[in-house]
């Protein structure tokens, strides 16, 4: 039977995941929890807590905040600040290779380099979302009407990827062949990479505001409707012209977030009431790993081996779910 | 564990619409610095040279969307959205949210995002637009841009501003010019915007539930007695100035015959009040669907009061452009004479084609 171990945060639970060594829950107040063999909150931003993102080796958490820094954490009461742009809200970071991060405010994107240099990339609109190819120090935009693509270590020409609208979200596929971007009315969209074909999925009664790849990158699985929606990227075509597969439905509650494990065909299924649901792929088969609360489950993660599941609500419940005794 | 829950379900927004130099900042820290309780999360545009005492300030560069489903009004301020996602992180921090746009901005947009973002909707709530205007210069502006007309056509509260710099008599025609424009908003004089805040805030304008009266507001004598008591020391002493353009318009008065060399002129607002007794819901609903998909790209506000045959309810009626929300309010009382009353602010509506299909949707 799963047991749920409840942290204390105070706030709405940003981002809620593992580093090497800990658990950590960042609330929008502005403490981060981290647990791990005892409990310790640190405080690096002067006021709220906007985004957080664990860097690629788990061992720290870069955050930001409205006090325009970005902040990395280790968990063991170490944070550096890592940059400061005086005045601006930083709500988007992303975590590259080798240490690099991405982060942005308004229109403008920034990638700080492990050796501690930055360089910019303005854009004529506000910048939606920010991700790292999964190899290579490419770096996706998205924003009105499309995303660009920066190699961010050279200065090679940008790719633009095009699409009416406004993209918000944006991810890449585990094997870097498709850029996916939530869009702000209630759709997906995605472009094949090799030759730029757009995709549209739509039909989402909400936005959506979480994905999760599933393992070997099979599925791309969405929040925004009353069912986890998992989108098959194996084959040569994607997800075209093929159904997604519908995860955990329920009539009275929309999935606001979702979590692949990292080695099954499974996921974590969060929904608007605060209850958390583990579906099978195969066969839709539900576990309950936790009854409804007081909020929306707004962060859900694995750890690397998939035998503990971190969640945070947006009414600042938080835990963590072990399916192992 | 936080006490959101205990929090209330929708945060209460104003907006603050006004030409560059009429005194929005100057409100907008009247509102911060006044001792209420309250705590604001203030969004502005840009950082001004006057500086804005508030803990939570976030500065935001306005971001217009368009929605993807074909209709040309139907955009939203994407940086709000944003913004207001943000702040909700926090949301144990504030208490109201206040948006002071650019002086040239188009005020829609900021509203429809109350409506049309379902995340923001569940959120927050769109309270008033209040729209600051400079005695001295709104003439001009709205004659030279359609921005100004539009900020004056949008707003629930007018506050008319730098009072002490202009004469009676041109301040009777600010309020006139204003007045043809706009007959539905509560108008205030000010001087550097001393007003009582309370005139401002928690206006309910887009409540359906407040919608109570469709009176144009120049008509009740005493410049709105009904909201300030008798020991009320605001500026009581201008009104007895301002009654002497009551004689022109009459209760079904559209409020254009003063303004006829605006006839002609493609930025003129007008706006519309239509009266009849009972209406047919089967006529009703369809009509107002057709004008609003037609005509919403110049139907700036839309509220009403309607009476459907055999329903004991007031049915209240609120819009913005494309956006239409209706509900029943409550049992029309004894005493009270069952009439539907519509009242449209827009641009180039053909108010003839108006008037005569809403008289088809009475009931028989």
């Amino acid at each position: 039977m799963p047991t749920i171990a409840p942290v204390d945060v105070d706030g709405f639970v940003v981002r809620a995941g593992f580093l090497k060594d800990c658990v950590f829950f960042a609330s929008g107040e502005g403490d981060i929890v981290f647990s791990g063999q005892g409990e310790r909150t640190e405080r690096p931003h002067k006021a709220g807590l906007l985004a957080a993102e664990p860097v690629r080796d788990g061992a720290g958490l870069i955050t930001s905040g409205d006090d325009g820094r970005v902040f990395l954490s280790d968990g063991d009461g170490s944070c550096e600040c890592l940059a400061e742009r005086p005045r601006k809200w930083i709500d988007l970071v992303a975590a590259g290779p080798s240490g690099a991060i991405a982060f942005a405010s308004g229109r403008t994107a920034w990638v700080r380099f492990p050796d501690g240099r930055e360089k910019e990339f303005s854009n004529d609109t506000a910048v939606g979302g920010l991700a790292f190819a999964p190899k290579g120090m490419r770096l996706a935009v998205s924003h009105y009407d499309g995303a660009t693509l920066y190699w961010a270590g050279t200065d090679g020409a940008p790719v633009k990827l095009t699409w009416k609208g406004a993209h918000l979200g944006v991810s890449f596929s585990p094997d870097g062949k498709y850029l996916v971007t939530a869009m702000q009315e209630n759709a997906l969209h995605g472009w094949r990479l090799s030759d730029g074909q757009d995709m549209r999925m739509t039909g989402y009664p909400g936005k959506v505001k979480s994905f999760s790849w599933s393992a070997k990158g099979r599925y791309l699985a969405t929040s925004g409707a009353n069912a986890a929606i998992l989108w098959p990227f194996f084959g040569k075509t994607g997800p075209m012209g093929q159904s997604p597969l519908q995860l955990g439905a329920r009539g009275d509650a929309l999935v606001t977030a979702v979590a692949c494990h990292p080695v099954e065909d499974v996921a974590a299924v969060g929904y608007q009431d605060g209850m958390i649901m583990m579906c099978r792929f195969e066969d839709n088969a539900e576990v309950l790993l936790r009854r409804p609360g007081n909020g929306p489950v707004s962060s859900l993660d694995w750890d690397g081996d998939g035998t503990r599941l971190a969640f945070g609500t947006e009414a600042g419940e938080a835990g963590i779910v072990s399916l192992q005794d | 564990m936080t006490a959101a829950q205990d929090a209330p379900a929708q945060i209460p927004v104003t907006v603050l619409t006004g030409y560059l130099g009429a005194g929005k900042t100057t409100l907008l820290n009247r509102i911060l610095t006044e001792n209420h309780g309250q705590r604001y999360a203030v969004i502005v545009n840009e950082f001004g040279e006057v500086g804005i005492d508030n803990d939570l300030l976030v500065e935001s560069d306005e971001e217009i969307f368009e929605m993807n489903n074909g209709c040309i009004c139907c955009t939203v301020r994407g940086d709000l959205i944003r913004t207001v996602q943000n702040l909700m992180k926090r949301r144990n921090a504030f208490d109201a949210i206040i948006v002071e746009t650019t002086g040239v901005a188009d005020p829609a947009p900021v509203a429809q995002t109350f409506f049309m973002d379902d995340d923001v909707r569940a959120k927050a709530r769109l309270d008033a637009v209040v729209a600051v205007v400079d005695a001295r210069h709104v003439l001009k502006r709205l004659e030279d841009t359609e921005e100004a007309e539009d900020q004056v056509a949008f707003a629930d509260v007018i506050l008319i501003n730098k009072t002490d710099l202009v004469s009676e008599q041109q301040l009777a025609e600010v309020e006139a010019r204003i007045r043809s424009i706009n007959p539905y908003a509560v108008l205030h004089r000010s001087e550097r915007c001393g007003i009582d805040i309370a005139k401002v805030l928690d206006r309910g304008a887009f409540d359906l539930d407040r919608i109570l009266s469709l009176d144009p507001h120049f008509l009740q004598h005493g410049h709105h007695a009904d909201e300030c008591g008798p020991d009320c020391d605001h500026d009581h002493d201008h009104h007895h100035h301002g009654h002497d353009h009551d004689h022109e318009c009459g209760p079904d008065c559209d409020h254009d015959h003063h303004h006829h060399h605006h006839h002609d002129d493609p930025h003129s607002v007008k706006s519309i009040s239509l009266k009849a007794g009972d209406l047919d819901p089967n006529m009703f609903f369809p009509w107002i669907n057709q004008i609003t998909q037609v005509q919403g790209p110049n139907i700036l506000r839309m509220k009403g009061i309607l009476a459907f045959k055999g329903d004991p309810q007031r049915y209240v009626i609120q819009g913005v452009h494309m956006i239409v929300e209706g509900d029943h309010q409550r049992d029309w009382k004894e005493d009270e004479p069952r009439e539907s009353r519509l009242v449209f602010i827009g641009r180039d509506l053909n108010w003839d084609v108006l008037r005569d299909s809403f008289q088809a949707c009475a009931a028989e």
